[in-house]
Parts: structure tokens; C-alpha cells; sequence
């Protein structure tokens, strides 16, 4: 399907929540899409469906209803493994998002794998969410954690990579397929390939490259993936874990409870098969059907058609924002190497401010540091303003964003 | 409160130039604090003589908001006695800047220094006093602040 085809100015009627108004009777401009994505009609009605016709607890009563929750919250699972392409269902564990995907795998895993002496890698551009877990087990396991660094065009320095894995203690390394802040896509068939000709494991944080690119785990080889449904058009509170069956199998349960078991006696217990062993208690049922609609949703448009979608306004609000004086980009300014994320500075303006007073444009922009304190350090900026995009965003919203910093200008007389 | 109420010429000016700027290298009292959320960080240094607060200035990061009430607490803190200074209230910096009316989201942008002077105060009298009730007090108010 060509780009051509897709009609994104019919997509937005899929999203009632643009329709509404912000602050005086201003058009909802939503670009914070980084942060969490709205919702299309077909995801809140598989959700609300679900509650009116088919409630009930999985994989345990034997009637009708039970069976039909049973089906449905399955069937996301194979959605996912279609949508990510892995081959093995039962690689697939629920989550509540990304954050829990990455503890999951540092409790379960880093508890059973860690020593003394060892050696995580992250990155310096990770969000908090791959960073602390590693710093928790690390700190627990007197292990070390250490970081690849970022060059001044926002992305990885590679020899830091090579310099780690010669001291032969690295045991995992764990990015993230596209920065939060910059947007920067990972080199990852570098990282991978080093990684596997050293016998690392490596984890990829797909928070922020799922929804916008058509992501194929089995050819990018990693051994973990991870991803949130919120991003993603999904509900929030859900999310998908991907682990590789023969590393799965070495991992210990993170929660004890319902579901994961097999059979539990007074002092022992033994385990549920994958991947039950890792889903404790009642899950999040009728969000991971909702996730399943998202996920529908996205393959109906394509994820090619969204990534060059996003490369167009990507490109256009680059050129725009350079135009305004004394706007500072962060990252790369090759669009082939970065997604729809836009982070930057105005002058000598905190980014509170701007963008307290362009919401007063109805425009929704992040300003912070964007859970990325390490990548605010290394930028040497206490936070910056974020504006990113979605299949439901237009040039004409760009256009508005670029207005609304003239207000910006003055009213700081810049 | 709309936002063009917000930024008022004495706002944007304290943020481009803020008076009490800087730090006391011979304090008797430091602080420092940050908001978790947005990354404001805000230190206080304080010169304190015959329980008086003789100097006192502020250094860090913050939005045009936190920059001009850390300018107008100072102001308001310098010169006062211990007293005086442990009872100023959030509406004595906020009605100073007419800001009394401001969302909840952005309270802890204006009031992140009065957290910080409060946990500076409580601090220094914990070292100087032996009314731990007086400190426990301060304490508390510095912590349920916003």
C-alpha cells in the first residue's frame, strides 16, 4: 500500500478526542505523542465491548463467557507475534508496559545470571526506565553498570560498545531502539552484530520505535524485546515482553501467585509452561484487547505509511523550527536516522514556560526532562521542550506550533 | 489564570535578571532541593548573625516563574530575623508576584524556594537550637508545602 493511498486527514475522525476544544475555545494540536498516543474509536470500543459481552476471568471456568475472554486475550498474543514478527507465541508475556517489560527481565534474569564483577551497558540516552532497574540489580549483585556514550549529533559512540565487551564481564546490553528525547534510531545491526560475536545478550526498549516503524525482532536478533500499548494508539497499563525461548527458560518467576503455577504444595511449588510461568495473577484483560485493536488498527494503515508519514512532518517541522531565531534542535538532522521526536531549547527560555504559554494556544507540547536526567546532563540542559508526532498530526499543526512561539518571543522580547 | 496574567513584565524581568543571584561562600546554612518532575534545582546559602538573616542568596535552574519568586523570597528573607523569616507564607511570595491564583501544576515552580529556605532554616536551627518542637514544625511545613 502507497502513502498515497492513506487518506491521514480521514484518520483523525477515528480520534474523538481531537475534536474537542482547549482553554478558550482553541482546536486540540496534540504533539506529545512520545509521552503517551491517543486513542482511535476502534480501540476505546473493543475495550468498552468487551466489558458489556464477554467479562470474565481467563484460562480457568469452563463456560461460555469464560471461554470467549479466554479467546480474545489469546488472540492479542498473536497479533503481537505477527506484528513484531516472532515465530514462538509463547515468548510473549503480558506487561504493564515497558518500565515493568525491563524490571521483569533485571529480577528474573539479571537475579539468576549476575555476579559479582560483572557488567551491564546501557546508554546515555536511555529513559529512566533503562537505567534504574540496572542500577538496583547492579548495586545488589556488586556488579557494574556502564554506559555507551552519545556524540554531540545525539548518537551512540560505538568504540565505548567495543571497549566493554574487551574486558570479556559484560553479560547484557540494553538500548533503546529510538531515543525518547532525540529521536535517534540505534545503529542497531552494529551493536547486535559486536554483541553477538562477543556471546552478549542484548535488550532492546521498543517504547518508542513500535509505533512508528515497522520493527522486525527476529531479524534484528536481540534477545529481549519490550514495548508499551500506550504508545502505540493501546490503552495504557499494557505492554508486551519478548524473550528468547532459550534464555526464557533460564529465567526464575518474577511475581508468585494464580496462573503461574502448576501445581503448589505447602513448601513447594513448580511452574506453569511459557509463558504462564511469567503472567501471576489476573491480568489486564480487556486492555490487552484493546491492544489487539491498536495493533489491527496499525496494520491497516501499514507501518510504512506511518513512518514516512512522520518522516514528511518530521522534516517539515525541522525546517520550520530552524527558521525561528534562536531555537536550538537537539540530534541528529539526518531524518533517515532519527523518528518524529523534536526536542529543543528557544533562546534563554525554560521550556516550562513555553510551553505553558503555547497551551495557551491549545497546543500540547512536553517540557522537562523527559525522564532522560543522564541525556539532560550530557546536553548540559536542565530540560528542553519536546514536540512529537503521530499519524493524526499535520503540517497545518505544525504551522500552528510555529505561530504560537512568536507568542513565546514576545512576551520574553526575544 | 491565564497565562498572559502569568508572565507580566516583573516576571520576565526577574527571570533575566534575578537579584540575590549566587552563593555566600562563607554561609552558615546551604540547602539544596529539586522538583522531581520537571528538574527545577534550586540552592539557598544563608549568612546568619545575632539570629538575624544578614545575607542570603540563590543559585540554580527553573523556569521564569521559579527564578522570580526565588528573587522575591530572598528579597523578603533579607534583613529578617529568624522569627520573621520562619513565618513567611506562600501568600507572601505569590501576592508579591500576583500569582496567587496560579495552577496547581506550576505552584511548585514558584514555591520550590520557600521549600528550600524552610529546609535551610530547619536545618540551621537544628544545629543551633534545642527546641526540637520548633524544628519538628518547620519540618513538617516544608514538607507539605505543595
Amino acid at each position: 500500500m502507497q502513502s498515497a493511498q492513506i487518506s491521514f486527514e480521514n484518520i483523525r475522525k477515528d480520534f474523538p478526542i481531537l475534536e474537542r476544544t482547549i482553554r478558550e475555545n482553541k482546536t486540540l494540536v496534540y504533539l506529545d505523542n512520545a509521552s503517551t498516543t491517543q486513542k482511535p474509536n476502534q480501540v476505546i470500543d473493543a475495550i468498552n465491548d468487551y466489558y458489556r459481552n464477554h467479562n470474565a476471568n481467563i484460562h480457568r471456568a469452563v463456560y461460555a463467557l469464560a471461554e470467549e475472554a479466554t479467546e480474545l486475550y489469546e488472540k492479542t498474543r498473536d497479533k503481537i507475534a505477527t506484528f513484531i514478527n516472532v515465530s514462538n507465541r509463547e515468548e510473549i508475556i503480558f506487561v504493564r508496559g515497558t518500565t515493568e517489560a525491563i524490571n521483569l527481565v533485571a529480577y528474573s534474569w539479571g537475579r539468576a545470571h549476575l555476579k559479582e564483577g560483572d557488567i551491564i551497558v546501557t546508554t546515555e540516552y536511555e529513559h529512566h526506565s533503562n537505567i534504574v532497574p540496572w542500577q538496583l540489580l547492579t548495586q545488589e549483585k556488586h556488579a557494574k553498570l556502564e554506559y555507551i556514550g552519545m556524540d554531540d549529533d545525539g548518537e551512540l559512540i560505538l568504540d565505548d560498545l567495543d571497549k566493554y565487551l574487551a574486558t570479556g564481564k559484560v553479560k547484557l546490553v540494553t538500548f533503546s531502539l529510538m531515543s525518547n528525547v532525540l529521536g535517534t534510531i540505534s545503529d542497531t545491526e552494529k551493536i547486535i552484530s559486536k554483541c553477538k560475536e562477543a556471546g552478549v545478550l542484548t535488550l532492546i526498549d521498543g517504547a518508542q520505535a513500535v509505533p512508528h516503524m515497522k520493527v522486525d525482532v527476529e531479524k534484528l536478533g536481540c534477545d529481549f524485546f519490550a514495548f508499551s500499548g500506550h504508545k502505540m494508539l493501546g490503552p495504557t497499563g499494557i505492554g508486551a515482553l519478548w524473550v528468547r525461548k532459550s534464555v526464557l527458560n533460564t529465567m526464575t518467576p518474577f511475581h508468585g501467585g494464580g496462573d503461574m503455577i502448576r501445581e503448589v504444595h505447602k513448601y513447594e511449588t513448580t511452574w506453569n509452561d511459557l509463558p504462564y510461568k511469567f503472567e501471576a495473577g489476573t491480568p489486564n484483560i480487556a486492555d490487552v484487547v484493546g491492544l489487539g485493536a491498536a495493533i489491527d488498527y496499525l496494520l491497516k494503515i501499514g507501518m510504512d505509511n506511518i513512518r514516512q508519514h512522520e518522516v514528511e512532518l518530521t522534516s517539515y517541522a525541522m525546517e520550520k523550527l530552524s527558521e525561528v531565531k534562536g531555537l536550538h534542535i537537539y540530534g541528529t538532522k539526518d531524518i533517515s536516522k532519527r523518528g518524529g521526536v523534536i526536542s529543543f531549547n528557544f533562546a534563554d527560555v525554560h521550556p516550562h514556560d513555553v510551553a505553558q504559554i503555547i497551551d495557551e494556544e491549545g497546543i500540547a507540547i512536553r517540557s522537562g526532562h523527559h525522564c532522560a536526567q543522564v541525556l539532560m546532563d550530557r546536553l548540559n540542559v536542565a530540560a528542553t521542550s519536546r514536540a512529537s508526532f503521530y499519524i493524526y498530526n499535520t503540517k497545518e499543526e505544525i504551522d500552528k506550533l510555529i505561530n504560537s512561539l512568536n507568542k513565546v518571543a514576545r512576551i520574553f522580547k526575544l | 489564570m491565564s497565562n498572559a496574567d502569568i508572565y507580566h513584565e516583573m516576571i520576565i524581568d526577574y527571570s533575566r535578571n534575578p537579584i540575590n543571584y549566587g552563593k555566600i561562600e562563607d554561609h552558615d546554612v546551604t540547602f539544596h532541593d529539586s522538583n522531581p518532575l520537571c528538574g527545577d534545582s534550586i540552592d539557598i546559602d544563608m549568612k546568619i548573625d545575632d539570629d538575624k538573616v544578614s545575607d542570603i542568596k540563590f543559585h540554580g535552574k527553573g523556569c521564569a516563574i521559579c527564578m522570580a519568586c526565588s528573587s522575591v523570597l530572598t528579597d523578603i528573607a533579607k534583613g529578617k530575623s529568624i522569627d520573621e523569616v520562619k513565618n513567611i507564607s506562600k501568600t507572601d511570595v505569590l501576592g508579591e508576584l500576583g500569582l496567587e491564583n496560579l495552577q496547581a501544576v506550576r505552584i511548585k515552580c514558584a514555591l520550590l524556594s520557600l521549600k528550600v529556605l524552610k529546609y535551610a532554616l530547619y536545618s540551621y536551627l537544628g544545629k543551633h537550637l534545642d527546641d526540637s518542637q520548633d524544628v519538628d514544625k518547620l519540618k513538617e511545613e516544608a514538607a507539605n508545602l505543595y
